[in-house]
């Protein structure tokens, strides 16, 4: 996935030298995670920023870039650390389009790896999507596989407004077969993963792979899930949504946020608000459990949600 | 790579070592400094302070201390060593100077800790005295009389809103307003020296840059009052002004933010290539803000034509210089992140003038950041939610809004020059504020934005949930209008 991540930016700072890269350890070191590897040889040392330690300060810093003109893709080295930017992202980035009425734009984009990774301690485990879903002003979506990293990353840097791209840590090294010609992803659309009729199960990012895993043995038990991913974290893509729940009317929803506050709490709302009368059951939401991650791996693995649960949930709603 | 400077390093040290034994020492072979291992080129020169950066191939090699020719001591930040000699570098200097990740630094034998402070204030550039007249032997940025002029009606302008626009507040025809009371010169005679390419990162209390740049009193009053006609459209408190036409970014409340924010424009500027820079102004409160220390480094690392400009006006609402920071004052600051810096009167439009002209020129052709403090005095309060006279003496605030005023200062200097008249003054006096009463009548009888333009702008395109929320808004206004202003067009 990274490789993706990477060609997508390629081509679009060829397409457009507006774009430029900022962050730490993004030019000649190629990148924590190799995302921005060869790209400071490519476009030199201006395009492709190294920046001092100072999350807030390079993330206003491509702000004010953003509203003279520049397309800048702020890498946070992982998205934990961008809590030390959430002034910056919250009070100017989300705000000022708004309270200039719309004279400044902000077309930045801000990436990095977050989400429970393996033993990465508490501090590097976070899952931001939680803490920024209420700033108004800022568009969130999660890539999950090579294909859609790509196609949201050239969306997400052609998108007037700022977007927050999630990235997740342990999906990197994800491989997958791309088509050679130029693709986009909707940025405000769901991915239809697996057709299904009986349930549908929500999820992003690397919960995917564990709703798909649990897919596998849910098919043997003669069940018939529909998997949607739905990558745009806000707004959330009503539409595709909506649309399996008219056909299966059970929904479980499984995240990697923590229960209290996380994406799935604001979906679980969002479609009682609209789909109450579709439901045959109650919603069920697996998200991970309220605490700081553990480093410890088998506590870890119990505060995300696991295959088996996801199983069990399926069996209980369909009951 | 960093395994193999170790591995050379303990080599190197121990042939030193072996070296240092006076029965070992042998002459050199040649006249001049012994090649050292260490060296890949010619022997290391450490760049004076304010010399133009190294060209890009060079810098190339330059970066991260694992490189082996940044450990030969040409490093930009190794500015320090001014007194010794470049030469003695390694000819026998082997106990008088060492090679670490950022250049070579002589040692000492002696532990002596730097002191806090220079012992002296840093000296404040000064051009007008007290009685307008230009100190003998001052050196300054001469301005026409048509500039000079203007400076002095834009100042006048920006004391007649102030007073107007405080007293609207105080009469409840607008919610909030704050003063640059003190500041005129700072505001006017800094927005005089710039380009109208510059761009403006302001923090709260500049409006004079904006008034400078042909932001009109209609303009002023409408987003004072909030009203349809507002470039904001009603988003944003009084004073919070931004103009992409003008250059002028939009004020945000929260300090200093537009810090870093100024060094990426500034950045923006530079991958463009323009004949312009940044110009970002902060209060002395400012400087404590992290995004300070950061935006101060970056601008110095990536060599970002920005002028950082502190209004240092002794007070950050109640709180005094001496409860703000220890330091004398903000441009010592400067120095430690390897920024030029000057200390300017912020009373004396002259010097302040003469100083952002030059500031201006270097930080364009050197490409480089440059900090200016003013020194002044926040005569009015902080804003219409403060009384000053609480924490403050008042005889000392009557003393700089009388004796240490400004624009009375400059005006003696234009006067000085038979630039200006009683009669001309009273003329401007008189037409500003007739001019600034009509807009605000005009500004407070116009309808204020429709509700549509709640819910415009936060994205480029206005996004499903949004239209719900303003059609469910929409509706509650249609079913319970009893409970909703009449003059908000819905």
């Amino acid at each position: 996935m990274f490789e993706a991540l990477r060609e997508a930016l390629i081509e679009e700072m060829k397409l457009d030298p507006t774009v430029c890269v900022m962050g730490e350890d993004v030019g000649h070191y190629g990148g924590s995670y190799k995302v921005t590897k060869g790209l400071a040889e490519m476009f030199g040392d201006l395009r492709v920023l190294d920046t001092p330690i100072a999350e807030n300060s390079f993330t206003g810093m491509g702000i004010g870039a953003a509203m003279k003109g520049l397309r800048p893709v702020v890498e946070g080295m992982n998205m934990g650390f961008l809590l030390l930017a959430y002034n910056q992202i919250s009070n100017n980035c989300g705000m000022l389009h708004y309270t200039s009425g719309g004279q400044f734009k902000i077309p930045i984009v801000i990436r990095g790896p977050g989400g429970v990774g393996r033993q990465l301690g508490a501090e590097h485990s976070q899952r931001l999507e939680s803490y920024f879903q209420s700033i108004p002003g800022l568009q969130m979506v999660a890539c999950s596989t090579p294909y859609n990293a790509k196609g949201l990353m050239k969306a997400a840097i052609r998108s007037e407004n700022p977007v927050v791209l999630f990235e997740h840590v342990l999906l990197y090294n994800m491989k997958e077969k791309i088509p050679d010609e130029e693709y986009i992803c909707c940025l405000e659309e769901a991915e239809m993963v697996r057709p299904g009729e009986h349930v549908t199960i929500l999820t992003y990012s690397r919960m995917r792979y564990h709703v798909m895993q649990a897919a596998k043995t849910l098919v043997n038990k003669g069940y018939d899930p529909e998997v949607i991913d739905i990558r745009s974290l806000k707004p959330f893509d009503l539409h595709t949504i909506g649309n399996s729940i008219k056909k299966t009317h059970r929904v479980l929803i499984v995240e990697e946020c923590m229960r209290t506050g996380g994406i799935g709490a604001s979906l679980r709302s969002a479609i009682i608000d609209n789909f109450w009368d579709y439901l045959d059951a109650p919603i069920m939401c697996l998200s991970s459990q309220d605490v700081p991650t553990p480093y410890a791996a088998t506590l870890e693995d119990a505060t995300v949600v696991q295959p088996a649960q996801i199983v069990a949930a399926v069996e209980q709603i369909c009951q | 790579m960093a395994a193999l400077w170790l591995a050379r390093a303990s080599s190197q040290m121990a042939r030193r070592a072996a070296r240092r034994h006076p029965s070992l020492r042998r002459p050199s072979r040649h006249g001049g400094a012994p090649a050292s291992p260490w060296l890949l080129g010619p022997a290391a020169q450490p760049p004076v302070l304010g010399s133009p950066p190294l060209p890009a191939a060079e810098r190339a090699f330059r970066r991260g201390f694992c490189s082996v020719r940044s450990f030969a001591g040409e490093s930009s930040a190794a500015a320090a060593s001014d007194e010794e000699e470049p030469e003695k570098g390694f000819a026998g200097g082997d106990q008088q100077a060492l090679d670490f990740p950022g250049g070579k630094v002589s040692l000492v034998a002696e532990m002596n800790f730097l002191p806090e402070s220079h012992g002296e204030r840093i000296s404040c550039y000064r051009v007008l005295d007290d009685d307008g007249r230009t100190i003998s032997g001052s050196r300054f940025q001469e301005v026409s009389k048509e500039v000079a002029l203007k400076m002095y009606s834009e100042m006048v302008t920006l004391q007649i809103m102030d007073n107007i626009f405080y007293e609207a507040q105080r009469q409840g025809r607008i919610s909030f307003y704050l003063t640059s009371n003190g500041e005129e010169a700072i505001n006017i005679a800094s927005a005089a020296a710039l380009s109208a390419d510059d761009i403006v990162l302001p923090q709260y209390r500049e409006p004079g840059v904006l008034l400078w740049r042909g932001f009109t009193l209609q303009e002023f009053a409408n987003q004072c009052f909030g009203n349809n006609m507002d470039y904001g459209k009603g988003r944003q408190m009084p004073i919070h002004y931004g103009s992409n036409r003008l250059n002028y970014f939009t004020v945000s409340s929260p300090i200093a933010t537009q810090l870093p924010q100024a060094v990426g424009a500034a950045y923006s500027l530079k991958m463009d290539k323009k004949d312009a820079c940044a110009i970002t102004y902060f209060g002395d409160g400012g400087t404590s803000e992290g995004d300070f220390h950061a935006a101060l480094n970056f601008a110095a690392v990536m060599e970002a034509p920005v002028i950082f400009f502190c209004r240092n006006n002794g007070w950050a609402i109640s709180t005094p210089t001496t409860e703000q920071f220890r330091s004398d004052g903000v441009v010592v600051r400067g120095q430690a992140y390897g920024i030029r810096g000057i200390r300017v009167d912020g009373n004396d439009a002259l010097a302040v003038y003469s100083a952002v002209h030059a500031a201006r020129e270097m930080a364009i052709t050197e490409g480089r950041p440059i900090l200016v403090e003013a020194l002044t005095y926040r005569v009015g309060h902080h804003s219409t939610s403060d009384d000053s006279t609480k924490y403050r003496p008042v005889d000392e605030i009557e003393h700089w809004r009388t004796a240490r005023d400004p624009i009375s200062r400059y005006r003696k200097w234009v006067q000085g020059n038979d630039w200006w008249s009683d009669s001309e003054e009273s003329e401007l006096r008189n037409r500003v504020r007739k001019e600034l009463l009509q807009a605000i009548q005009v500004a407070e009888r116009m309808p204020k934005p429709p509700v549509s333009e709640l819910f415009t702008d936060v994205y480029d395109q206005i996004p499903s949930n949004l239209q719900e929320q303003e059609q469910l808004l929409r509706d509650t206004i249609m079913k319970h209008p009893a409970d909703y202003p009449t003059d908000v067009p819905v």
